[in-house]
């Protein structure tokens, strides 16, 4: 049994029941999921959380599901790797990445919120599943909805990368491949989401897919040993995650397995597409939509949906945000590679770029326990470091030739 | 001559179900209060105390107000305002209803 209680306008307080709608009907705010905090305060432990199984179901009293998750969406509980070698070169005392490169099937966050997303949608009776993305998404809502028994609609921009697309085919959905941009497909979307009766996990689905990206705080807190950290960076798109995650934590004390939540929440964007840091250092709440530009294209979202509320997340929790350039997010990317052995596609060096600058001008204290939000695989998205990394060492199949190699090398 | 101002679907029961209406040149913020008269209850759904609300995009000419004046924006007779609910992201211009 769950401890839903229903929805509720952002906006205007308005409630609604369960139902897969998402907009006020009265001022268009967004709908969000509410919880019986008190119910659930009685019934859970951090020895009941500890004993189950190591993925997001853990925290399920604080998900939007009702019944028992389907065993078919097992994903969530990724590494948090204390990262020493990054820290001595940042000059950081203790450094954490919330490794979601290897999020189960498909390595990135969003294995999360689809989850969730899915084990809703099946509540609600759907057997058809849907999206609009350009990567992450599609692959996976390609793959939980193949393994969870749901038809599979996942509509596309047909200009799309090979690699992508074969990526998300490899599962056998009904790929659409839509002659337009990415708002061109977007729109395309809303009208049939509008006319056929099935769940579009970021559209008619998404008060409950947001929710998903609750349980990368959750883990946060469970794997540093139940305590938050002092400073969280954490990439932004929309903004959603990053307003989840300050939700996860304060949701973390609301139900008592915490104390205190005294984390400062940083933003991390692209100088191309950044729309709500921007915002942040005018210190305004405003959101002025963009045309992106970088080549962190899994963050380009030039007129993000939680923009406002990302910004308040910024001044509720006084923390503050950075953009970096693509040079920057590249050297970042390598960094994180060659200290820490984790290959993270562009958004993990737009967010490690971003915690380097934040960590020199003062905004990040150097004392302070920090994480840093590493979202999506570098394998996915090779293109991007085409020309930028080192070259291999050509040699002929003969010792002379590697020894001469090895000279080079200087070994 | 009048402003054309084009209502999204979920506002068209306000207006008797029509598209598109007429109100007087002045302000964004002026229009939208002339509209209610015509069409009582429209301007809270759009406004609340003098500012257009949060998830409702207001376009004079096919550009958003955000990167003219806001509210004080100037509409002259002839000019086009359309309302479109920011939904998922700002790019959505349907309203999607959930099944009842």
């Amino acid at each position: 049994m769950g401890f839903v209680k229903g929805l509720k306008c952002r906006e205007c307080g308005r409630g609604y029941r369960i139902d897969p709608i998402y907009v006020c009907e009265f001022c268009f705010g967004p709908l969000e999921v509410i919880y019986d905090y008190e119910g659930i305060k009685r019934v859970i432990t951090k020895e009941k959380i500890e004993s189950r199984p190591r993925n997001l179901w853990r925290y399920k009293e604080l998900l939007p599901v009702e019944g028992e998750s389907t065993s078919a969406l097992d994903t969530g509980f990724t590494p948090l790797v204390r990262a020493d070698n990054l820290a001595k070169i940042l000059g950081v005392k203790e450094l954490y990445l919330k490794d979601d490169t290897v999020a189960h099937p498909t390595l990135s966050f969003k294995d999360r919120v689809v989850a969730v997303a899915l084990a809703r949608a099946k509540e609600f009776g759907f057997d058809t599943v849907a999206c609009a993305s350009t990567g992450n998404l599609a692959h996976s809502v390609s793959a939980h909805g193949a393994r969870a028994g749901f038809k599979r609609f996942i509509f596309i921009p047909a200009s799309l990368e090979k690699s992508k697309i074969i990526a998300s085919l490899v599962y056998e959905p009904n790929l659409i491949a839509v002659n337009g941009n990415y708002d061109e497909v977007n729109r395309l979307c809303s009208e049939i989401a509008n006319k056929y009766n099935w769940a579009f996990v970021n559209i008619n689905i998404r008060p409950f897919y947001a929710e998903g990206s609750k349980t990368q705080g959750f883990e946060i807190i469970e794997q540093l040993g139940w305590c938050v950290p002092d400073a969280v960076v954490v990439p932004c798109a929309s903004g959603s995650l990053m307003t989840k995650i300050w939700k996860s934590f304060k949701e973390m004390k609301e139900v008592g397995l915490i104390d205190e939540v005294n984390t400062k929440v940083y933003a991390a964007q692209a100088t191309g597409c950044s729309p709500i840091v921007t915002a942040i250092k005018q210190g305004i709440d405003v959101i002025k939509p963009v045309r992106p530009q970088t080549i962190a294209k899994s963050l380009a979202i030039g007129n993000p949906a939680d923009g406002y509320y990302a910004t308040k997340v910024i001044s509720e929790s006084g923390g503050y945000g950075e953009d970096v350039s693509d040079e920057e997010i590249i050297e970042a990317m390598k960094l994180l590679a060659k200290t820490e052995g984790i290959f993270a596609e562009t958004a993990g060096g737009v967010t490690l770029a971003s915690a380097i600058k934040l960590i020199k001008d003062g905004r990040i204290n150097k004392e302070d326990k920090i994480v840093l939000c590493i979202t999506g695989n570098g394998l996915k998205t090779q293109e991007a470091l085409t020309g930028h990394t080192i070259e291999p060492y050509y040699i002929e199949p003969n010792l002379d030739s590697f020894e001469e190699a090895l000279k080079r090398i200087n070994y | 001559m009048a402003v054309k101002v084009k209502i999204p679907v979920p506002l068209q029961r306000l207006t008797q179900g029509k598209e598109e209406i007429e109100g007087e040149a002045g302000t964004v913020m002026s229009l939208i209060n002339s509209l209610d008269q015509k069409y009582p209850g429209i301007a809270e759904r759009i406004s609340e105390g003098g500012r257009i609300r949060r998830f409702v995009n207001v376009y004079v000419n096919e550009e958003d107000i955000r990167f003219l004046k806001n509210e004080e924006t100037p509409v002259k007779d002839g000019d086009v305002v359309s309302i479109v609910p920011a939904i998922a992201g700002g790019c959505l211009h349907y309203y999607i209803r959930g099944r009842s």
